[in-house]
């Protein structure tokens, strides 16, 4: 059987758990057997700039960046950041976006504005109408912790993916320190539950 | 799935291929995109491996233990190669005993660096061999080959890899297992050797010269430059993660992928060359292979089309190469234009960051806001010298506080120099501890011996922390995490000569103030350290601080701070809880002039 191909674009803000996202799903697809390659631009993104994060699986991946126009599933932690790279969607693409804003300091300053939802979703409107706009920060502080929202957001991606849920549970623990495994195997959950109830 | 793969970095893969190519003694300066080697090298207990103060100490460091028959590797980012030059110039013409391997992590579109100049003409100068690796398994591979290279000819090796190639990851099959060659490693007395004189040097340039003849004749059977036949109409010469670009934008091509850039397989080029309609080389930055490979006589076009400027991807090549009629017009794809109106995001200083106090305080006495609101070119009424590291930072607005940055500690002799031009104005370096270390030590050294009257603001957080909070020699833990000798700042200074030096709170606006306004009122050297610990390294953080809307005026001063955690919506300012830091800063509280700031 050939491997089904899947690019997957990653988007948020510095310290929103982006670079532990987008390890866990190369993780998991090398488990389930794909060839896999990842790459993160961060530049100085620690201290709270853009943060994008590529994954590419397949039988044989070459560039570790995807393609603009090729990206089959953006995952954005920020809502503004998902607007950022929707010119890198390919047509029909699906895009998961965490509702969360986080004004950057020129909108504070009053110098810039933040895009309003409706022109967050024209701009990706452009490429597809498989929105799927969620309020993960709002299920992760439920949960008790704000910073499983990517694990969440990783569990609304897993009704996408072409891999075992066990594969990604697995993953998600090896990956994780024990006193934080419990809480974010349920945000993973959480976020499975959420995207069923609001697939298109 | 197979057990043996692994998902690993360039920098992971480079660390694991050396340990177990049997490294003995591994040194660093941190620099991105290199920092991780020496980070997960330092985790092995079985070797040596230190953070050394700078590149040219880790480069001598390197000589030295290879000197005595030992496994060396120095790893540094591009720019470090210049500060190391020096020594490597020396180790290539002295030669070594046991391996030595040498890391240069270049940085095409200056991901976060000053320039992206392309280290690969560094092997051309210094004669030495390079490899360069297209993904983590080419990395692993080459590692257990760089060792043997460089004792079989007596040489260091160069490996050069790029931000794509060591930030990236991909599938690793570690196949071999760590065997140490030399346990025991000796020095052995031969002067023609180590000793430069130039009477010994000059029959060494000779030796080089014949290394190099014999490296060109390897360089033709090395089993990492692989030839891939396909279609005959173009044939790609490419290297390094352009390999990967070009693999997926040319598919019916052949491919020469070269795993040792230098020196260059000529006859095998030559074949290759002979074997297809057209020959073209894609790489990154400068034309490194196309111009040498133009000198064997070949016709070969590359940067006719291909970008010099910035790293590669496959739409910049898919496009130069369309636009060159190497494609059809209609494999170009299908891009559109990044959305509209959106706000920039760039880095910033962290919520807590002890250097946002400081750095207000220069904004304000300097006036520096008043610079962006004219056209005109104007000197500053303070000069502000920076420096490398997340203090940069404070270049952005609001601060607004830096005036130059150039080079790891060029602020220092940069204010020296304005002041002995002649300028009016006061001057101020900014350096951060570890950038102190690394080479600011000598530049106040020379603004105390030759009577310079600039203010020094060490920015002392204690760790390197634009590369992710390595230690130094001021922080007394030692790269594998032992405890040590921390070297004392204040006594450093005061040993060099100055007379003034002050420690201030980095979280006292008040102090910070009142010791900035006294060290510019001096006609001597006076240096500020301004003590605080990274945000980033606090993990107590409580009470985050609250606006009370009551007593907030929107006079918006505090938005100036340019803290992350200090935002505005619908005119009202506020203070993300998740974000503020809480007891360990107060600097909003302190400048807010309602007092409408509080726990």
């Amino acid at each position: 059987m050939k491997m089904k191909k899947m690019d997957i674009l990653i988007t948020g803000v510095g310290g929103q758990g982006v670079v532990l996202a987008s390890d866990i799903i190369g993780e998991a697809a090398l488990a389930a057997g794909f060839d896999v390659k990842k790459t993160d631009t961060l530049g100085m993104a620690q201290r709270g700039g853009s943060v994008v994060s590529h994954v590419r699986l397949a039988e044989r991946v070459w560039s570790p960046l995807i393609k603009e126009g090729e990206v089959d599933l953006l995952l954005a932690f920020e809502k503004l950041e998902a607007a950022r790279w929707s010119h890198y969607l390919k047509k029909n693409a699906v895009a998961i976006i965490n509702s969360y804003e986080q004004p950057p300091l020129s909108v504070s300053l009053g110098q810039e504005k933040y895009l309003t939802d409706d022109e967050i979703v024209a701009a990706l409107k452009r490429r597809t109408d498989k929105i799927y706009l969620i309020d993960g920060n709002k299920k992760a502080q439920e949960l008790g912790n704000v910073r499983t929202v990517n694990i969440f957001m990783l569990g609304c991606f897993a009704a996408f993916a072409p891999l075992e849920i066990d594969v990604w549970k697995n993953t998600i623990s090896a990956r994780l320190p024990e006193r934080l495994r419990e809480i974010n195997l349920k945000a993973f959950e959480m976020g499975r539950k959420e995207i069923e109830g609001v697939r298109i | 799935m197979d057990k043996t793969l692994q998902l690993l970095s360039g920098n992971e893969a480079l660390a694991l291929g050396a340990y177990h190519a049997g490294v003995q003694v591994a040194s660093a300066y941190p620099g991105t995109p290199s920092t991780e080697i020496l980070e997960n090298l330092s985790r092995f207990k079985d070797i040596y491996a230190e953070w050394s103060t700078n590149e040219k100490v880790a480069m001598e460091l390197g000589m030295g233990a290879a000197y005595t028959g030992a496994r060396a590797m120095v790893s540094m980012k591009h720019v470090g190669l210049n500060v190391a030059s020096d020594p490597f110039m020396a180790a290539s013409i002295t030669g070594i005993v046991g391996g030595l391997v040498v890391i240069t992590a270049d940085d095409p579109q200056i991901h976060s660096s000053q320039n992206e100049q392309d280290n690969r003409h560094y092997a051309r100068l210094a004669k030495v061999p390079m490899l360069e690796p297209s993904d983590s398994q080419d990395v692993y591979d080459l590692m257990g080959r760089a060792f043997d290279i460089s004792e079989k000819f007596d040489t260091p090796v160069l490996v050069r890899t790029t931000t794509r190639i060591a930030h990236s990851k991909s599938v690793v099959d570690a196949k071999r297992s760590r065997k140490v060659k030399n346990p025991q490693p000796a020095f052995l007395f031969n002067k023609r050797k180590y000793v430069m004189l130039p009477v010994y040097a000059l029959p060494r340039h000779a030796e080089v010269e014949k290394r190099m003849e014999r490296l060109a004749d390897y360089c033709e059977t090395f089993p990492m430059n692989k030839i891939f036949w396909n279609g005959k109409k173009i044939g790609v010469v490419t290297s390094g993660v352009a390999y990967q670009y070009a693999r997926e934008v040319f598919p019916q091509a052949s491919f020469l992928k070269l795993g040792m850039t230098w020196p260059l397989p000529q006859k095998m080029i030559k074949d290759f060359a002979a074997q297809v309609e057209r020959l073209i080389v894609i790489e990154e930055l400068d034309p490194f292979l196309q111009d040498n490979i133009k000198s064997m006589g070949i016709e070969v076009s590359g940067k006719e089309f291909i970008p010099l400027v910035g790293e590669l991807n496959t739409r910049i090549v898919t496009e130069s190469s369309a636009g060159a009629g190497l494609l059809p017009e209609s494999e170009k794809g299908d891009f559109i234009t990044p959305a509209d109106g959106l706000a920039r995001r760039p880095p910033l200083l962290c919520p807590g960051c002890p250097h946002t106090g400081i750095y207000f305080t220069l904004n304000s006495i300097g006036q520096r806001s008043k610079l962006l609101e004219s056209d005109k070119p104007q000197e500053p009424k303070l000069i502000i010298t920076g420096d490398i590291g997340c203090y940069t930072l404070g270049a952005y607005p609001p601060l607004n506080v830096l005036d130059t940055t150039a080079c790891m500690g060029a602020g220092i002799g940069q204010a020296l120099g304005m002041e002995k031009a002649g300028v009016k104005s006061k001057i101020v370096a900014v350096i951060g501890d570890s950038t102190f270390m690394h080479s600011g030590i000598t530049g106040l050294v020379d603004a105390v011996y030759n009577e310079g009257h600039i203010t020094i603001l060490i920015l002392d957080n204690r760790t390197t922390a634009m590369t992710g909070h390595q230690e130094h020699p001021g922080t007394g833990i030692s790269a594998q995490g032992n405890e040590t000798y921390a070297v004392d700042i204040e006594s450093l200074c005061r040993g060099i000569g100055v007379k003034d030096v002050k420690v201030v709170n980095a979280f006292d606006l008040k102090a910070l103030r009142a010791g900035l306004r006294d060290s510019l009122g001096r006609e001597e050297v006076s240096v500020i350290i301004v003590r605080g610990a990274c945000a980033m390294q606090v993990r107590k953080r409580e009470h985050p601080r609250k606006v009370d809307v009551e007593k907030c005026n929107q006079c918006g001063i505090c938005l100036k701070l340019g803290c992350p955690a200090i935002q505005s919506k619908d005119g009202q300012v506020f203070i993300e809880p998740t974000l503020c830091a809480g007891d360990i800063c107060t600097i909003c509280e302190q400048l807010c002039p309602q007092k409408a700031i509080s726990p």
